[in-house]
């Protein structure tokens, strides 16, 4: 770049604050999704939070932008922002297509059990590796059987 | 899971039993449990044999293209019979043991301790040892 103009106004070039605190909100939006899903479990349905940090990010990228190209000479960031902004978009498409195509991409499971139906009996080994099931367990014959019981099917650390 | 191991006084003071399904083996966990401190009831289906039956497989999103379960949540009566469920649409918005209990509450499920009459003429079956 040395072929720029690198004159006395050149040197007093603002720094371009918005897009860096941008870029940072931006981050930060990423970065907090998933604790505050786990604070907010319908932020898992929809992160609108999340999505509105990403908006408030982009924004200052933006208005940064906009300074930088309208007033070159008073402030910095044209290269650097545009980087920021397309940084700042490849952050928030990778966390819509995560969080709306990815992590949606579930069987639809429509022969499962409903409302009203029999529960599949089964026996699968416990983590001491003795057998458990689900009759023996709701049967009147167990000393300890509870009045019901909540499967939870998860898919595992392998 | 946290969450039903955070609530697991409020599941026993219903007498209702929390069981987690995945294909894990056993050893891993049991050394998941000992990491997160779970203590609830922890079953293994490597082969996903049971999670096919209740039609819960995503085919080839496990090891080696393998089946995991899809998360899922049942609330099963004494009787065996489905009385909520919970098929999330998103991963990362899986039933909490709060939403469990309020759907519980709002069902009235359990039938008091010991008054179920349904499995009553199974008192000869066999013994489950209560979980330690």
């Amino acid at each position: 770049m040395s072929s720029a103009c690198a004159g006395p106004i050149e040197m007093k070039r603002r720094w371009n604050i918005p897009i860096w605190l941008g870029l940072l909100v931006v981050l930060g939006g990423a970065v907090t999704y998933f604790p505050l899903v786990d604070r907010f479990p319908a932020q898992g349905n929809l992160p609108w939070a999340t999505l509105l940090i990403f908006g408030v990010g982009l924004l200052l990228i933006a208005g940064g932008l906009v300074y930088a190209f309208l007033e070159p000479r008073t402030y910095r960031g044209r290269i650097a922002g545009s980087f920021a902004m397309v940084l700042g978009l490849a952050v928030v498409g990778m966390f819509l297509f995560g969080t709306f195509y990815f992590v949606r991409q579930l069987p639809p499971s429509s022969g499962a059990p409903r409302i009203g139906q029999k529960a599949p009996d089964f026996t699968l080994p416990d983590k001491e590796g003795r057998q458990v099931s689900l009759s023996e367990l709701l049967s009147a014959g167990n000393p300890d059987h509870p009045n019901g019981v909540v499967l939870i099917f998860y898919r595992g650390y392998w | 899971m946290r969450s039903f191991e955070k609530s697991l006084p409020e599941f026993d003071a219903r007498h209702l039993r929390i069981v987690a399904i995945s294909v894990d083996p056993p050893e891993i966990t049991r050394e998941h449990c000992r990491k997160q401190r779970y203590s609830y009831t922890f079953l293994s289906d490597p082969k996903a044999e049971v999670i096919r039956k209740y039609d819960l497989a995503h085919e080839g999103a496990g090891q080696d293209g393998g089946a995991v379960a899809r998360p899922a949540e049942f609330l099963i009566d004494s009787s065996g019979t489905v009385r909520w469920v919970n098929l999330t649409e998103s991963l990362t918005a899986r039933a909490r043991a709060a939403q469990v209990l309020k759907a519980l509450d709002a069902l009235d499920v359990p039938a008091r301790r010991g008054s179920s009459a349904l499995g009553s003429g199974e008192a000869a079956s066999e013994r489950v040892p209560p979980p330690s």
